[in-house]
Parts: structure tokens; sequence; C-alpha cells
């Protein structure tokens, strides 16, 4: 018995115009396996036809995110051990469209990945300077934003992207925050209207679970939280010191 | 190069359930949260009801307290204050999330910044329950 768990497998194939559905896959139950090397496992000597993303096997690149047993997770980084005795139920990260079975759509978080310009914004580039310093201080006060692998599990933790698929998400307001808090940066206004728009922190109601499941401890809804602090602080001061500029 | 696979260009979207919120135990804490802010506009209302009444005169204050006396204000203002303790309760444990202070390169732990707003609230509590049993 304990040297064999089954796997309820999400499918979902659009061109044979059937409805989504489970696949259950019996397979050998090895210690030192994660959900990813099950599921390779199934597609090398059971079913050729299932598809999934993974590159890294290590955490790094963040693409084998999935839903196991109803919890965004990495499944590279989540062992079969701790499922015992299963079944493992499997399926694609909750909040995005299914392209194909595990695999889903991803545009829409690139989409507003690029809306918050993450990247270092100069008002000017000075050739004369080499370079631009930066203490530990400096570089620990947005690190951990920094962090962020992109897997996306966050969104699929967030009942608020799930109802309002407008919203900006746990994510890309962190690493808008990984660029606003860089001291080399001076893009925090330009940044502000993608942020602080209908569609944008204030949506967030903070019920905090994308900061549980973040793999990469960026914690995104202190992120968030953080930055609406911040967002009415500068209302504050337009209003009263409307002389003032924000970097 | 060639596409390999062909893409029919449809997906699956699930669409999330009425009572996604029952779920989990997160968000269930969170809903209740957010419910409970009813508790704070109940004793909102009602301080703006008394103060109203002050403003009428003595008579109309007595008639107010009396009316608050009733049994289904009573257990009004009970279940509020419970919700009202729930909501701040919750609120108070977030709040070094939010509120990030530093000293210089010294950055205030989490737990103290909690501490310090439980602190303010029994603090304030005193104040205006001294005023309150004069
Ligand atoms: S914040 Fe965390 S959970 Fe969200 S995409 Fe980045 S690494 Fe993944
Ligand atoms: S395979 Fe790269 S993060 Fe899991």
């Amino acid at each position: 018995m304990a040297d064999k768990i089954t796997l309820e497998v999400f499918r979902y194939r659009p061109d044979d115009n059937s409805e989504p559905s489970f696949q259950k896959y019996m397979i050998p139950l090895q210690r030192d396996w994660v959900i990813l090397d099950a599921l390779n496992y199934i597609k090398d000597h059971i079913d050729g036809t299932l598809s999934y993303r993974w590159s890294c096997r290590m955490g790094i690149c963040g693409s084998c995110g999935m839903m196991v047993n109803e919890k965004p997770v990495l499944t590279c980084a989540a062992f079969l051990e701790n499922l015992i005795p299963g079944p493992v139920r499997i399926e694609p990260l909750e909040n995005f469209p299914v392209v194909r079975d595990l695999v889903i759509d991803m545009r829409d978080f690139l989409e507003k990945l690029k809306r918050v310009k993450p990247w270092i914004i100069r008002e000017q580039e000075d050739p004369a300077i080499e370079e631009y310093k930066q203490t530990p201080d400096q570089l620990a006060d947005f690190k951990q934003y920094s962090m962020c692998i992109n897997c996306m599990l966050c969104y699929s933790a967030c009942p608020v992207y799930g109802l309002e698929p407008e919203f900006t998400g746990p994510a890309v307001i962190a690493l808008a925050q990984r660029y606003n808090m860089d001291n080399r940066d001076h893009g925090n206004s330009a940044r502000m209207d993608a942020l602080s728009d209908e569609s944008g922190m204030w949506q967030c109601t903070f019920i905090g679970d994308c900061s549980k499941v973040c793999p990469k401890k960026v914690d995104p809804a202190g992120a968030i939280q953080r930055y609406k602090v911040h967002g009415a602080n500068t209302w504050w001061k337009n209003l009263l010191l409307p002389w003032a500029k924000d970097k | 190069m060639t596409n390999t696979t062909k893409s029919s260009g449809k997906s699956y979207k699930k669409e999330m359930p009425i009572l996604w919120w029952t779920r989990r135990t997160s968000h269930i804490i969170f809903v209740m949260r957010e419910l409970t802010s009813l508790g704070v506009a109940y004793f909102a209302i009602i301080l703006l009801l008394l103060i109203g009444a002050i403003s009428q005169g003595e008579e109309s204050y007595y008639e107010f307290i009396k009316l608050m006396k009733s049994p289904i204000l009573i257990w009004l203002s009970i279940i509020s204050l419970l919700g009202l303790i729930f909501h701040s309760v919750t609120w108070f444990n977030l709040a070094p999330k939010a509120m990030v202070v530093k000293f210089g390169k010294y950055r205030i732990p989490g737990i103290v910044i909690m501490l310090s707003n439980y602190a303010g609230w029994i603090v304030i509590s005193i104040i205006v329950g001294r005023f309150l049993l004069y």
C-alpha cells in the first residue's frame, strides 16, 4: 500500500471540445520526490499528453506553481512525503485562465508588471558618474522585495484578484516598491499613477494570504500596506505643501 | 521555425463561487473583520445621538439613557462591543505590516509597534473610563 500514491490531475484539452476533468494516476511513492518529480514520472512513463510548466527544479525560475490540494505551491519544492496517504489533487494556479492541463495564461500578470516600470528610472543620466553608490543599509530597505521570482502564487491566493481581475495585484506592487525604495531611483511619481488608480493598491483589503504563500518571503501584503501609508502621506503633502516635490 | 503546437486560442476560467470566503479560515477571519466594522459604526452613531440628546437639554438626555437601557439595545450594544473588540484586535495585530518605523539604521521590531498600539488603547480606555465612572 504505502509504496504507491494516487494523483488526481486536472486535465483540460481545448482542441477536444471537452470539459475539464480530473484524471487519476497511480504512481510509485518515492520518499525524496517532489510533486514535480511525480508529474515528470507520469509524463515519461504513463501519459505523455500531460502539459505543465517547469524549468529549474530549484525554486528559482518560478514557472512550476500549481494548486496542490487547493494551496498554491511551487511543485518543485513540495514533497510528496508530506501528502501521504493521498490522493493528491493537482490543479492549475487559481484565478488565471487555463490554456491546457496545468498551464495557465500569464499575460495579464506580465502586462501589469510592465505598467509599473520595474526598472531604475533616473531624472537625468550623468555620463560622468561611473557608478551609483548604495550602502548595505540602503540595500536592506528593499532587498526583500527584490527576491520575487514572478511565480504568481500570490495572485492565486488573492481573492480580490479572483473577484476583480483588474486589480494590479501583490507581486507587481511589491516589485514597484522594490524600485521606489531604491536610493538610485527617481521613478516614484512615474509609478504612482499606475499604483493609485482604481485598480491599484486601494483595492487590497489586506487579507494577507499572498504573504503566507510566497515561497521567497517577499511579503507583498506588507509592501502594499506600506505603500498605502506612503500614498496617503503624499496626498496630504501635496495638499499642504504643493510646492514640495516627490522623488 | 515551425509551430508544432496548434493553439485553438481557447482557455478555461473557473468562476469564484459565491461562498468563496468559507473555504479557508483566513478568509472567514477576513470577512468577520470587515463585518465587525459595523460595531464601530454602531457606537459612532450612538455617540452622535447621545451628543444630540445632551444638546436638547436634561430631559432628552435622560430619555435617551432610558431608551438605551431597553433589553434590545443592551443586547445590540453587547454584540457590537464584541464585534468592535474583534475588529480592533485584528487590526492592531496587523499594524506592524503597515507601519515601519526607523530610527536611523535601526528598525523598530514589529512586536513593539503592535504592543504600543495596545498600550495606547488601554491608556485611552482608562482615561475615558474614569470620566464615565465619576
Ligand atoms: S511575491 Fe512571492 S508569491 Fe508573489 S510572485 Fe513574487 S515570489 Fe511569487
Ligand atoms: S521548477 Fe523552477 S521554481 Fe520550480
